[in-house]
């Protein structure tokens, strides 16, 4: 994993002490909130709702055990003895003090963790794949790539004042888990005819009240081009994107305003000017940060495990969770593990102290110390011997923390909606729970598949919903919640955005929306293995909207 | 003075530790919406607008803004949903936020 070196620690801790000058001169005045606002937010601090609210980012989604247990130590001592993993693979302190939160950047810092860059009109966390460096379909890890990315784009000077934030995602595999092809820059690592490790680029994707599928901007750029690319790109950007209007001043609106083409002209005669310059990577400085990476010393081990096998066979439920919750590695006799966040009822991504104290216990005895947070809101555990996971399984079980149900209609991402958020409009947390409930039966969600459902409580659409298999988003008409439904969309590799299928359902209702849809492509579906996206795909929406929107009997005259 | 069509109160956030406060009688913020001081009339609206701007440049409260209320029987309901979430805390935790400071204190 990436360690800090010199420059990294004396930056994060002389940023830390900068924050502590200013914090303090916020409280006795010396600023006001108009100066402090945006040095604040540049930390990670919002003003939510209820409390102050503290980003931590967890860069490309890659944390140690230490990291974990000083999350888990926050959490306890600063806050409410929980915290809230979100959908960019940060994690969110809900209560903190605005007094405490110089103690708590120095915490963090002390574990190579920081809040920069979490908020604000710059360049933001970079995220990556969650299964990077572990899963069988990989070409490439993507996160040294990711490391480069954060190297470059922190307090990089001309792009801290962006005309909006800027979120990029590197995906190492065919198959897309970071929903890449949503964010203002996606990267796929690739190979070349000639083998060469390089890029596909793709623009000017992002969700929100203007969702759009990133488009592709250049087939393939070279790995020692990467910067030189990415800086062409945001310095188009930051010199064309709207500052008029903030709800079209994100790279999409120029990459439509303008069309691919013309833009693709701009940023190619900026990237010709640039390539050669003091961006193009060093070969040997990428190696070095691929170091950082590379993999742990995974033993010799067959591909089967009669111990796993045996394990499976004496204990049903493990054997469910093995099938949902495991997936394939690329080193024989070992497996991905994700934790699912998502018991019944619970809040998606919350995970106390205590869980994170026992994550962090089984990332150091099962998972070469390394746990990875997923935009899904679970937490993985990487590289686990297929002879360990009965072990994993019951530690997981003891904590409330085995739910069988990844990538199944329980697997609910959903913001944090008004129940916490300041721009919300409804909750998204009471309908994720109200729908997990609903769907608890394991044999029924597993009977009906891979189903992605996300809520977002606003529309900002942190929950995704727009690239939710089910969509529900969240607004408020006349003082209610009210909820509308999108079907079709997709975060993977074969990206959509869902259509909106008719009005809205009052949250009485919205369990029962979700539930008529599920029946009816349960009543359509061509067989077992056609999913609901697949199913959905294939119909369109009309047995959908049917379902939903039955023609009203005709009424008879009195 | 003109009545107010809905009477109003006046909400913000501490500045050094982010609890949500309404602003009381005596100029003084308070930590729940039942102890706010309403405004029914136009002036009183004034006055206290005037208070809030004052506290916001002291540096006791950041970000604050007006809510509509209704009164009942001493007790003070904020109208909006949002609002009602902010005066009693997250509705999928009991246990955070003014209900669960309330609670305690009925316990």
């Amino acid at each position: 994993m990436y360690r800090y070196d010199e420059f990294d620690h004396e930056f994060v801790e002389s940023r830390v002490a900068q924050f502590r000058d200013q914090v303090a001169r916020r409280v006795s005045g010396e600023l006001s909130e108009d100066n402090f606002k945006p040095i604040r937010l540049q930390n990670g601090v919002y003003l939510q709702l209820h409390a102050y609210m503290l980003r931590v980012a967890v860069p490309y989604g890659t944390l140690n055990s230490q990291q974990m247990r000083m999350l888990a130590h926050i959490a306890r001592k600063y806050d409410r003895d929980y915290g809230h993993f979100t959908t960019r693979q940060n994690i969110q302190f809900n209560w903190p003090k605005l007094e405490d939160i110089p103690d708590i950047l120095a915490d963090l810092a002390s574990v190579e963790m920081h809040a920069i860059q979490t908020s604000g009109n710059c360049i933001r966390n970079v995220t990556a794949d969650h299964f990077a460096g572990a899963s069988a379909d990989e070409i490439a890890d993507p996160r040294p790539y990711a490391e480069i990315l954060r190297q470059w784009s922190t307090v990089h000077p001309e792009f801290l004042f962006l005309p909006r934030k800027f979120k990029i995602a590197v995906i190492g595999a065919g198959v897309d888990r970071a929903a890449m092809q949503f964010h203002d820059i996606g990267l796929e690592v690739k190979r070349n005819a000639a083998d060469e490790l390089g890029f596909g680029v793709f623009i000017g994707g992002g969700l929100g009240r203007t969702p759009m599928v990133a488009k592709q901007v250049r087939d393939f750029v070279a790995e020692a081009d990467l910067l030189s690319y990415c800086e062409a790109i945001l310095r188009v950007y930051n010199l064309s994107g709207r500052r008029d209007n903030k709800y079209k001043a994100r790279i999409k609106i120029l990459v439509h305003e303008t069309g691919i083409d013309e833009l693709k002209q701009q940023i190619e005669a900026e990237f010709e000017r640039i390539r050669e310059g003091v961006l193009k990577l060093p070969d040997e400085d990428v190696r070095s940060i691929e170091a950082y990476f590379a993999a742990p010393a995974f033993e010799e081990l067959p591909n089967e495990s009669a111990k796993l096998e045996a394990a499976q066979a004496a204990d049903p439920g493990f054997a469910r969770w093995v099938g949902r919750n495991v997936s394939a590695h690329k080193a024989p006799g070992y497996a991905i593990v994700t934790v699912a966040l998502k018991g019944t009822g619970e809040a998606p991504g919350d995970a106390t102290s205590a869980q994170m104290d026992v994550l962090a216990g089984l990332g150091e005895a099962y998972s070469f110390d390394e746990l990875r947070v997923s935009h899904e809101q679970n937490v993985i555990l990487p590289h686990v011997r297929l002879d360990d996971l009965k072990a994993v399984y019951d530690a997981l079980l003891a904590h409330g923390m085995a739910s069988a149900n990844a990538g199944l209609i329980t697997d609910i991402i959903a913001c944090p909606g008004l129940d916490y958020c300041a721009l919300a409009t409804a909750r998204s947390i009471p309908v994720a729970q109200e729908i997990s409930q609903r769907f608890s039966d394991l044999d029924r969600q597993n009977e009906i598949g891979e189903l992605k459902l996300k809520i977002s409580g606003c529309i900002n659409a942190c929950g995704h919903h727009h690239a939710g298999h089910i969509g529900i988003l969240g607004v408020e008409k006349r003082g209610e919640e009210l909820y509308q439904v999108t079907l079709g969309g997709s975060g993977d590799e074969t990206a959509a955005i869902g259509e909106i299928i008719g009005r809205g359902f009052a949250s009485d209702e919205i369990t029962n929306a979700v539930e008529t849809l599920v029946d009816t492509y349960l009543a359509r579906r061509l067989s077992d293995d056609e999913t609901f996206l697949e199913a959905y795909r294939r119909m369109g929406p009309a047995p959908f909207k049917e379902a939903l929107y039955p023609p009203a009997p005709a009424t008879e005259a009195a | 003075m003109t009545d107010l069509k809905t009477p109003v109160v006046f909400t913000a956030n501490r500045l050094r530790d982010g609890e949500v406060v309404w602003l009381g009688a005596n100029g003084r913020w308070v930590e729940t919406v039942d102890a706010s001081l309403p405004a029914t009339t136009q002036a009183e609206q004034t006055q206290l607008a005037a208070i809030a701007a004052q506290s916001d440049a002291d540096n006791v409260i950041v970000e604050p803004y007006e809510i509509d209320v209704s009164l009942d029987a001493g007790s003070v309901t904020p109208v909006r949903f949002r609002e009602r979430i902010r005066a009693s805390g997250p509705t999928i935790r009991l246990d955070l936020g003014k209900q669960a400071q309330n609670t305690a204190h009925a316990a």
